[in-house]
């Protein structure tokens, strides 16, 4: 591959181009899905191609193919730079330019204990159709969904500035769910979580350690129950949230507003820009004394791990909110240097098609010293949320509502019954100001969120968060009519 | 000037006819993209990213029985394709089989739509910095920024499979977006189709600049119920949301649409008509789903009242129907895909003056569902959000947050303007709807 990636950042630079870079990139993916007994897919997608990005006259230049020929890698060259020209005619009034990066060669592959793909596909089909059956006994369980997948990225990273990077991360993902429908209701309950389960940078060991059927028969139960749960009440009261919808709520209301390629309106077309504008850096009281959050690329197992990012930039633990004060953006090298600042590597591209943007790493609530048993026992009324199942954010990432499957109600100090359709929503600074209890360690989680869209053309990022149960008071619940 | 980098019909053809017969299965399906795409995009007056791609994708289904393998692979290559085959070959083998698996479908005449347009297909990375460049300084004009994308791209789609169906397409996209900001306001505007000479940058530039000068100086107005005028951009929004909720003949065998039991009744306001098809060159016109079956017109609400559903080959032979030509996305089943709602008479401007008091929202922002069976939906309003008083605009307003059913929404509404337009595969006019739920707002 090295006569390759010479080649392109040969023609790039005889080109005139002032930077450039080629990423070699193969994705094997194995995904498994089963649907009411039924093995409803079973697929395995290779994709491998390459993506030229370049630097000309101060401005960008994209090019990206499948086809890895040496006559394409200059035809790509060569359209990159075309194209970079063509972005030079509609310019800013001053040229980019990168914040420095020490060149690196190096190779780095994410830890795994079991290889996913070494694992017999009978056996996968066998664990998912076994949950598939204890969640079969009820009949108003109507649509019942074992998923799961397993994928291995090997990237080459190669830069004009004279970077080589090897990496090979290897992703392991898997989860149930059952929807019940029955007189007009219908609810849906997932472990460990929704939305195809739960990810990490590791191997077939995290399906094991997930214990699907121990807690297939429980899903299915409580989304029976749920259809004749009392309806989530409308007003203002404490909640607790559990740790994946803790997961989802950092993800939109902090990863997102950080992402400094948003702040600066790279991205005002479509998903929007960001609250957290640059003079807030520093000084701005994003949440309460409880809340510490950060962003770590080299968490053991998180889905947002790597070596290096896509500007090979090297994985970086960083403190976004610090006892509530917001301190740090995501940055990439070229806004980096728009606060006279040096990248802290956060640019990831989906695939060897796409272009790097800033992408969230594993963004995480650090944990605090509470435990979930102590909060509810310190709480006279309000509700427990769980799981996530929908979500919303406005384009500055300040009014969110987010929807969750199950609640439990909570009064004086114990939890009581079960509630359906819970929502609840605010703004985000005032909510995280709100935080007054965060769970310690013992029940700090680390989550894999595979689906986060970003960017035109669609980019799809996989990122991580780590949360434990954390409590905040007076929050709006029970939105809309019901 | 085609552009020299699709296969053409014929060698698409060939590697589906080589696939098949390779294939060791007792079925096998082939489907075939090549997408030559390119976009580029544009912040504060200047362009910040503009990318290129080539791709091929393969996806080779090989069926023993009721058990299928599916391998996806990028390389073309006879090598590649005989190795994807060996592959789904063994994951089909090694599974138990799938009772709800109906067969692949036969042949059927196909309905022949231009779908190509050669003016898009060779649209360059210079002609789409012309156009913003027109854009920047139609935005520089009123000191404002423009941000947005410019697209193009042409595509293949073909799909064959061993009981003989061979269909291909080649098809071009245009897309263009910009959202125009001011100091404290910003307005959008979007055009698509697969002719990118009915994009019209300019015009596109002015309705969203006209649009920005309006949401200046937004106040902040109580949430609330209001009467709401809704623009095109946001009645297609809430309109897919009902049509992916409601009118898939999977979901309403399995409990999980709001038409369980209700096929045939009136549920929405006599006036709303709603009908999928794929063919009308007034939206995206595709001649075939990912099947390779024909795309059919079907009229899933008619003066009100919920008629048919779509249809993909394995939900429809279980009921004795046939396909809808709304098939190919496996184990979610059939989805409408090409929505349009049907006119009414109204001008923009009546329903504003027949509004007392009451919200006009430009597009929906970040919406997602709340309660599936309700079709409860929340999201914000963004671009464009203005207070109507005693049948005038009066002042923009800072952007709520809503919290309100599709159903309700189509049920209630009581003027339907009466031009409908294109919002991407979405063909949809302005309604008034005399009482919308917006639940909270936000600080700009
Ligand atoms: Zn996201």
């Amino acid at each position: 591959m090295k006569e390759l990636t010479k080649k392109a950042l040969d023609v790039v630079k005889e080109m005139g181009a002032s930077y450039g870079d080629i990423r070699i990139v193969e994705t094997r993916t194995q995904t498994i899905r089963t649907r009411n007994g039924n093995v409803d897919a079973l697929s395995s997608t290779r994709s491998k191609g390459f993506g030229i990005r370049v630097l000309y006259d101060g401005a960008w230049g994209f090019s990206s193919s499948s086809t890895l020929t040496e006559d394409e890698v200059v035809r790509v060259a060569k359209e990159a730079v075309e194209i970079a020209r063509a972005s030079a005619s509609v310019k800013r009034d001053k040229d980019v330019v990168l914040s420095p990066v020490k060149p690196v060669v190096s190779k780095w592959t994410s830890p795994v204990k079991i290889d996913p793909f070494s694992v017999k596909t009978e056996d996968k089909i066998a664990l998912l159709l076994e949950a598939d059956r204890l969640m079969a006994d009820r009949k108003e369980v109507k649509v019942r969904i074992g998923s799961m997948a397993c994928q291995r990225e090997d990237k080459i990273f190669a830069s004009t500035e004279g970077s080589y990077i090897e990496q090979t991360k290897i992703e392991t993902g898997a989860g149930i769910e059952a929807t019940a429908a029955d007189r007009g209701e219908l609810q849906r309950r997932s472990y460990p979580t929704s939305f195809g389960g739960n990810w990490a940078t590791a191997g077939y060991e995290i399906v094991e350690k997930m214990r699907l059927l121990d807690h297939a028969e429980r899903v299915a139960r409580e989304a029976v129950e749920l259809l004749t749960a009392k309806q989530c009440p409308s007003g203002v009261m404490d909640i607790i949230i559990e740790s994946s919808q803790l997961a989802l709520q950092i993800h939109e209301s902090c990863g997102h507003p950080i992402e400094l390629d948003r702040v600066l309106g790279q991205e005002a077309s479509y998903a929007g820009t960001s609250f957290l504008t640059p003079e807030k850096l520093g000084t701005f009281q994003y949440g309460s004394e409880e809340v510490t959050i950060t962003a770590d690329a080299t968490l053991p197992g998180g889905l947002g791990s790597f070596g290096f990012d896509d500007e090979g930039v090297p994985a970086q633990r960083v403190t976004i909110v610090d006892k509530g004060i917001f301190k740090n953006y995501l940055t990439s090298r070229e806004t980096a240097h728009e606060l006279g600042q040096v990248s802290n590597g956060a640019m990831r591209a989906d695939g060897w098609n796409r272009i790097p943007i800033i992408r969230m790493t594993n963004i995480s609530l650090e944990p605090g010293d509470w435990t979930l048993d102590e909060m509810i026992k310190d709480t006279k009324e309000g509700i427990l949320v769980a799981t996530n199942k929908s979500w919303s954010i406005d384009d500055k990432r300040l009014n969110f509502q987010f929807g969750t499957e199950i609640a439990w109600e909570i009064k004086d100090g114990s939890l009581g019954a079960m509630l359906k359709n819970p929502t609840y929503t605010g703004i985000t600074y005032e909510f995280w100001r709100s935080c007054d209890a965060v769970a310690g360690k013992d029940e700090w989680e680390l989550w894999g969120v595979p689906n986060c869209g970003k960017g035109e053309p669609g980019q799809v990022a996989h990122v991580g968060h780590g949360a434990s149960p954390a409590r905040f008071r007076r929050v709006k619940v029970g939105v809309g009519k019901w | 000037m085609v552009d020299k980098k699709l296969l053409g019909r014929e060698n698409a053809l060939d590697v589906i006819d080589k696939v098949i017969r390779w294939s060791p299965g007792d079925l096998t399906e082939v489907i075939l993209r090549s997408e030559f795409t390119a976009l580029t995009r544009f912040t504060k007056n200047y362009i910040h990213q503009n990318v290129a791609e080539s791709d091929y994708r393969v996806t080779v289904r090989v069926i023993f029985g009721k058990k299928i393998g599916s391998v996806t692979t990028n390389s073309v290559d006879d090598d590649s394709l005989k190795q994807a085959i060996e592959d789904a070959a063994a994951i089909a083998r090694l599974q138990p089989p799938n009772e709800d698996f109906e067969g692949l479908p036969e042949p059927e005449p196909l309905p022949d739509v231009n779908c190509f347009v050669p003016e898009t297909a060779s649209f360059s990375a210079k002609d789409r910095a012309a156009a913003v460049k027109e854009i920047v300084e139609i935005a520089k004009e009123r000191g404002f920024e423009a941000s947005g994308a410019f697209s193009t791209g042409s595509a293949e789609l073909a799909v064959g499979n061993s009981r003989g169906v061979r269909a291909y397409n080649a098809s071009t996209y245009a897309a263009l977006s910009t959202v125009m900001a001011g100091e404290d306001g910003t307005g959008y505007a979007e055009a698509s189709g697969r002719d990118v000479r009915e994009l019209r940058p300019a015009e596109v530039a002015r309705v969203a600049r006209a649009k920005c000068e309006m949401a200046q100086n937004p106040v902040s107005v109580p949430p609330g119920e209001y009467e709401v005028v809704l623009e095109p951009l946001a009645v297609a929004d809430l309109l897919d949301y009902l049509g992916r909720a409601g009118f898939s003949a999977l979901a309403v065998r399995e409990g999980r649409s709001f038409l369980t039991g209700k096929l045939g009744q009136k549920l929405f306001d006599e006036k709303f008509n709603m009908w999928d098809d794929g063919l009308d060159p007034r939206g995206f016109p595709v001649p075939f789903d990912l099947e390779g079956v024909p795309k059919r017109k079907v009229v899933l609400v008619e003066n009100g009242v919920a008629k048919e559903l779509v249809y993909d080959y394995a939900t429809a032979k279980k009921e004795g129907k046939k396909s809808t030509g709304h098939g190919g996305f496996r184990g979610w089943g059939p989805m409408p895909t090409n929505l349009f709602m049907g006119e009414g008479t109204a001008t923009l401007e009546e329903m504003i003056r027949a509004t007392k008091r009451g919200i006009l929202v430009t597009r929906f922002h970040y919406t997602n569902m709340a309660h599936p069976l309700k079709v409860l939906i929340t999201g914000m309003t963004r671009d464009g959000t203005f207070l109507i008083e005693d049948g005038h605009i009066t002042k923009a307003v800072k952007n709520f947050r809503f919290t309100e059913s599709a159903l309700r929404v189509f049920s209630t509404l009581d003027m339907i303007g009466r031009e409908a337009v294109r919002v991407e595969r979405t063909v949809v006019p302005a309604i008034r709807v005399p009482a919308f739920n917006f639940t909270g707002v936000t600080e700009f």
